[in-house]
């Protein structure tokens, strides 16, 4: 049996986590360029179950596609690092200011662009948005099923998946045909480490701009070693429809944006003794907030 | 005008909680929009379902029933919601930022090409300028949501696309009956104009839903772990200061991520939004995002080693110092005085 073509969704993003007294500005409002840029979480939960479905079924392939900057790359080599066969970085100016529904549109032309697939994994969200909403529309714009919080896949062959997804309160057990989406849950298992081989191998694997930049003969690199190359792609390479992206693509607008300032309110401050402590409990028993 | 729409969710036979305070909001923006309230329903079995919705100040009741839908299926309540949209036209539609929301909202949104904001913390009804087109609109949703891990507060707005679609968590609005005798109109939708073969691609084998054990909406007293608890060992005083006091133990979303707590016990934009009367924060930085969702407690409690965590300046009492130490010591001065 020949494998399953694998694509995974992946992005970078600021870690907004744990936003570090060194990221806040004197003002109180987050300095963005300060903080570090990571494999978004729950993607790194989607290439684990893509690269278990390769494990299992062999002569699988599988593909990181990210849409960012140039800098995203990162993303693509750190795929590679851990197991992937190969990626692509969707990237263009005219990406930028794109909403969900834009993006949606851009990875849903990347993914048919780069061929025949048989199952896209994405993580359930990205932490720096948390909207959970790129997956379902990539699958509503492919035309595929979807299948959401996924935490295992029990079965797949080529045609046939079935799959445990996590819900508010419960599990799922659902069964599906392939081509589908799926969405990988922060409870589905860890990410394997770095492969030392693969990492060797992918080592100086870059796209063109950045072997431009750094002023190497991308040919000649290229040509001996052609799985170097992270492919860029561009809203032409892929055929999307400029109007559909960026600003213009985006039915939703950013009115207003607030920086989040604390406001201090009058707090106490308790001793940490017996008798501090003692003290406050007797106020909140007396004015019935505890009782 | 054009109504605002709530899709309703169906928890074990009863409209869940979430989407009776989706028609509470719905109910006030209609007011404001001088529009229809409307809902929709799914399900397998849904006789006398528009009782639980009326009271909410609903004017007309969608009821698609189908043996085939009694538990939610991404495709065929997408192509019933659509059809449906594509008929009526919404202005405004809600749904619940549940699992089962955030599965159907983009799905809807996408094919409707409409825009869709997710877990919105607060909606409004205001006007827009758009200067560059030189475009003035009077009446649109404010979507208001912490974004950027919660750093700064994004208003987001939808001009041009129909519906303007956002979900909400649970616990976010209030839920409030207008009139126990509110009376709308049913409407039952013909599904089979929907429904095609191919929406049921995807089955359900075998479904296990475990009853709410963790009920922190309903808590008036909380005790939140955060990440600096340090331990799942640590985590369990929580349970105990908890039990003292007769509450529930909350998580942030770090010591969720942590191991600490499961995710049901999770407080913020991405968890459950509480208003107990009291929340006793220990560990707990109090990033916006957590903030997001227990700022409305009416008393809020910090303990914490790191004198500057932002929760203090929320907080109406802080302790600095060891969790180790402190909650040994309330749970021993509580006994002290409540003999």
């Amino acid at each position: 049996m020949s494998g399953l073509k694998i694509i995974v969704l992946a992005k970078q993003v600021p870690d907004t986590r744990n936003v570090g007294k060194d990221a806040m500005k004197a003002d109180g409002t987050v300095n963005r360029g300060a903080l570090p840029a990571i494999f978004n979480p729950e993607d790194l939960n989607a290439l684990e179950q893509a690269l278990r479905i390769k494990d299992r079924v062999a002569g699988s392939t599988v593909t990181v596609l990210t849409m960012g900057p140039g800098r995203a790359a990162e993303v693509i080599r750190e795929g590679l690092y851990r197991g992937a066969d190969n990626g692509y970085l969707l990237t263009d100016r005219a990406f930028a200011g794109s909403d969900t529904l834009a993006t949606s549109y851009a990875i849903s032309k990347a993914i048919e662009k780069t061929g025949p697939y048989d199952i896209i994994v994405a993580g359930r969200q990205a932490i720096d948005g948390d909207t959970a909403q790129v997956g379902p529309q990539v699958a509503e714009k492919l035309s595929l099923p979807q299948i959401t919080y996924t935490e295992e896949v029990l079965e797949i062959s080529k045609k046939k998946i079935k799959i445990r997804r996590r819900l508010e309160r419960g599990v799922e057990e659902v069964s599906g045909k392939l081509p589908c989406v799926i969405t990988v849950n922060a409870s589905a298992p860890e990410c394997r480490p770095r492969h030392a081989k693969q990492t060797m191998k992918f080592k100086y694997a870059k796209t063109v701009t950045e072997l431009q930049a750094a002023n190497e003969d991308y040919i000649t690199v290229f040509e001996n070693k052609p799985y170097l190359q992270i492919e860029e792609l561009s809203v032409k390479d892929v055929g999307a429809d400029a109007e559909l992206l960026g600003l213009s693509g985006s039915p939703t607008k950013v009115k207003g944006i607030e920086n989040v300032v604390l406001e201090a309110k009058e707090s106490r401050k308790v001793e940490n003794t017996d008798a501090g402590i003692e003290e406050m409990i007797k106020e909140l028993i007396e004015n019935h907030t505890i009782g | 005008m054009n109504s605002v729409f709530v899709i309703c969710e169906i928890e074990e036979g009863k409209v869940a909680d979430v989407s009776l305070e989706l028609l509470t909001k719905g109910r006030q923006l209609a007011n404001q929009l001088k529009t229809k309230l409307e809902a929709v329903v799914i399900g397998k079995d849904l006789k006398g379902i528009e009782n639980q919705i009326f009271p909410y100040g609903t004017d007309v009741v969608y009821k698609a029933e189908d043996k085939r839908l009694e538990h939610y299926l991404t495709l065929p309540y997408t192509s019933i919601i659509t059809d449906l949209f594509k008929e009526t036209k919404p202005e405004i539609a809600l749904l619940g930022a549940t699992s089962q929301g955030r599965d159907l909202g983009p799905r809807v949104s996408s094919k409707l090409k409409s825009g869709l904001t997710a877990d919105c913390t607060s909606l409004e009804i205001g006007p827009h300028e758009d200067k560059k087109a030189g475009k003035t609109y009077e009446q649109l949703l404010y979507q208001i949501r912490p974004a950027f891990g919660g750093n700064i507060i994004a208003t987001i707005i939808n001009p041009e696309h129909r519906p303007q679609m956002a979900t909400v968590r649970e616990g976010v609005m209030k839920k409030e009956i207008v009139d126990t005798a509110y009376k709308g109109e049913v409407k039952n939708i013909d599904v089979s104009k929907s429904l095609k073969d191919e929406d049921f691609v995807i089955s359900i084998v075998e479904r296990h839903m475990e009853k709410r054990k963790v009920n922190l909406t309903g808590s008036q007293v909380i005790i939140a772990g955060g990440y600096g608890m340090g331990s799942p060992e640590n985590f369990n005083l929580l349970y105990d200061l908890a039990e003292v006091l007769g509450g529930e133990v909350a998580a942030s979303r770090a010591a969720v991520d942590a191991g600490f707590a499961d995710h049901a016990r999770q407080v913020g934009q991405t968890g459950v939004t509480v208003r107990p009367k009291v929340y006793i924060a220990c560990g707990i930085s109090g990033q916006i995002q957590h903030r997001a969702g227990m700022e409305n407690s009416s008393m809020i409690i910090a303990v914490n080693t790191d004198e500057n965590a932002p929760i203090n300046q929320i907080a109406d009492y802080v302790i600095n110092g060891d969790v180790a130490e402190i909650i040994p010591r309330m749970i021993k001065a509580y006994k002290k005085n409540t003999k």
